[in-house]
């Protein structure tokens, strides 16, 4: 007998919930922020399935521009959600450094 | 090994980074590693997917890609920290809409087989439609209501919640038609826009103050319509890590819920912090300010200098004030003078989930002085002065005393076991929630009004002066 490729897929995705949780419950209130911003980029993973669609042969011309524009939403996604979490975790020091950044005052 | 099976490989080496980019996140050592990995397995599943087979129109695809990158790049290195929950909405809206027009597209491509389209396919390509409208348009709302483009209050209207039940049950029923039957792609045209009505509908009464929520919410169904996708197109690597972001946001959205001690329902409906609300029960506590003792920035500035120990109690007000960088100044100061200084942070300060901690990171706070609730509040006993910053229902002591107010029962930082308080409020008006706070009553605390950059200002010159 031969599973099928729902039930698979069904597995795979309760693995993955599990998974999920384990990891997430880790992270501390403190990067809560990150952690949106950082799962925020991976779900930028539907830039694979955009390019999957708009690399299908035969399209009408509709097709292929809705799935350029999901292509276009997927990079934004992809790209500013790594950058901008690159940028946040890059603030999170252990102790002030020596060339602190001028105060804001006057 | 065929392409396929060493596309599937290249997958899989992703979903290893997603998770390990998460694993990273339980310390901020590891952190800046873990997102990089993170990065780098993404590059690796978009590069695979180019290589897989029949991919018709690389050229476009990429010209799309190589504008679109540099708008997500100047994005995320120029918004600033204050404007991250807008951010974030804006993205997981983003992420929404692309997984919705995946599966518009797809239905289409699917649409003319012989036969009807397989159950589980189109069960995914209508969820991914419906999840990813919703994530799409209520993002855009959420992403407005923080932005001030429109009211942060609850907008409500007689007759809402049947005529959003009406709405959501409409665009069920439609893409049963389309499973069962007839399927027009009108129809399922019909039910993405449909699900973007809703979107709009279902963000609208939610107060700003629930943001948190809200936006942990659409970061799971972004997640979920993700996954769906994976469903559509048969890739496991969108299933795990759509899977992945849906467990995370779930979390969130249920640790916010705790640290608020609301159940979802009524973060969603019960347009919590309405202008006509008038709560039942609270503490008719003065709202003229009688019983309310005020102080000068001077007498506080002493009592900070000569403390042993201070607490500093954040809330989004600093935040809206941009006064981080005045009050780490401040700490700075008065660890000077040998004063041991700690932030205690409410779960709930800001507009999103752990929000503060970043603000202050970014002041150049040393993340060991940031402490969580739990760890904050066995040692406010034993504190000389909390100084509450913009911060209000967090600090609310009927949150423990008061069954009858509207927040008892949420879990707050208990400032009014410390020696001495020290309130900075721009007047006497109730906070977000609308609620009043006994606090401000009690006879150890003593209120500092103005705005609160200008009032951290001039506690700066008052230290800076002994």
């Amino acid at each position: 007998m031969q599973t099928s490729q729902i039930i698979i897929e069904l597995t795979v995705l309760v693995l993955a919930v599990f998974v999920g949780f384990e990891v997430i419950s880790k992270v501390p209130t403190m990067l809560h922020t990150p952690l949106m911003s950082g799962t925020n980029a991976i779900h930028g993973i539907v830039l694979v399935g955009a390019i999957v669609v708009a690399g299908l042969p035969h399209q009408t011309t509709w097709v292929r521009i809705v799935a350029l524009v999901a292509v276009a939403l997927g990079t934004m996604n992809v790209v500013g959600g790594f950058v901008v979490t690159d940028r946040m975790l890059g603030m999170f020091k252990r102790r002030r450094e020596p060339a602190a950044e001028t105060d804001e005052q006057g | 090994m065929s392409r396929a099976d060493a596309v599937a490989l290249a997958y899989l080496a992703a979903i290893v980074a997603f998770i390990l980019a998460l694993r990273f996140l339980s310390s901020p050592t590891t952190a800046p590693m873990g997102n990089r990995i993170g990065a780098a397995g993404m590059v690796v599943a978009v590069a695979a997917t180019f290589a897989q087979e029949g991919i018709h129109n690389i050229p476009s695809i990429l010209i799309v890609m190589a504008v679109a990158a540099p708008i997500g790049w100047y994005a995320a290195r120029t918004v600033r920290m204050t404007a991250m929950p807008q951010m974030v909405a804006l993205f997981n809206g983003v992420g929404g809409g692309a997984a919705a027009l995946v599966a518009l597209a797809d239905f289409h491509h699917v649409a003319p087989e012989p036969g009807r389209i397989k159950a589980d396919v189109g069960i995914s390509i209508l969820l991914s439609a419906m999840i990813g409208g919703i994530s799409f348009s209520g993002s855009l709302v959420a992403f407005a209501k923080l932005q001030e483009l429109v009211s942060g209050r609850p907008i409500v209207y007689p007759g809402q919640k049947p005529l959003n039940a009406a709405l959501l049950s409409a665009v069920v029923a439609v893409a049963i038609v389309v499973l069962a039957g007839p399927q027009r792609q009108v129809l399922v045209g019909a039910v993405l826009i449909g699900a973007l009505l809703f979107g709009v509908l279902f963000v609208l009464p939610i107060g700003g103050a629930d943001m948190p929520v809200v936006i942990s919410l659409l970061n799971a169904f972004t997640g979920l319509a993700a996954a769906a996708t994976g469903f559509v197109l048969h890739e496991n690597v969108l299933i795990v890590s759509g899977m992945l972001v849906g467990a995370s946001g779930t979390l969130l959205t249920m640790k916010m819920g705790q640290a608020m001690n609301r159940s979802l329902a009524n973060v969603l409906f019960g347009a919590f912090g309405q202008v006509t609300a008038g709560p039942a029960g609270t503490t008719a506590a003065a709202a003229d300010g009688a019983g309310v003792r005020s102080t000068s920035a001077d007498d506080v500035a002493v009592m900070l200098a000569y403390a042993k120990r201070v607490v500093i109690v954040p809330g989004y007000g600093l935040a809206v004030a941009q006064a981080q960088h005045d009050v780490r100044a401040l700490g700075d100061l008065l660890e000077a003078r040998g004063v041991d200084v700690e932030y205690a942070i409410h779960p709930v300060a800001g507009r999103m989930p752990g929000h503060m901690n970043v603000l202050l990171a970014e002041a150049n706070v040393p993340y060991p002085q940031l402490k969580e609730m739990d760890e904050a509040n066995p040692d406010f006993p034993r504190t000389d002065v909390a100084l509450v910053i913009g911060a209000n229902d967090v600090v609310n002591p009927d949150a423990r005393n008061n069954t009858g107010s509207p927040i008892y029962g949420m879990p707050i930082l208990n400032v009014d076991e410390a020696h001495q308080v020290v309130v900075l409020k721009r007047s006497m008006n109730p906070g977000f929630a609308g609620i009043d706070n006994p606090l401000f009553l009690n006879p150890k605390t003593v209120m500092l009004f103005g705005d609160a950059k200008a009032s951290v200002e001039h506690l700066v010159a008052g230290v800076k002066s002994l």
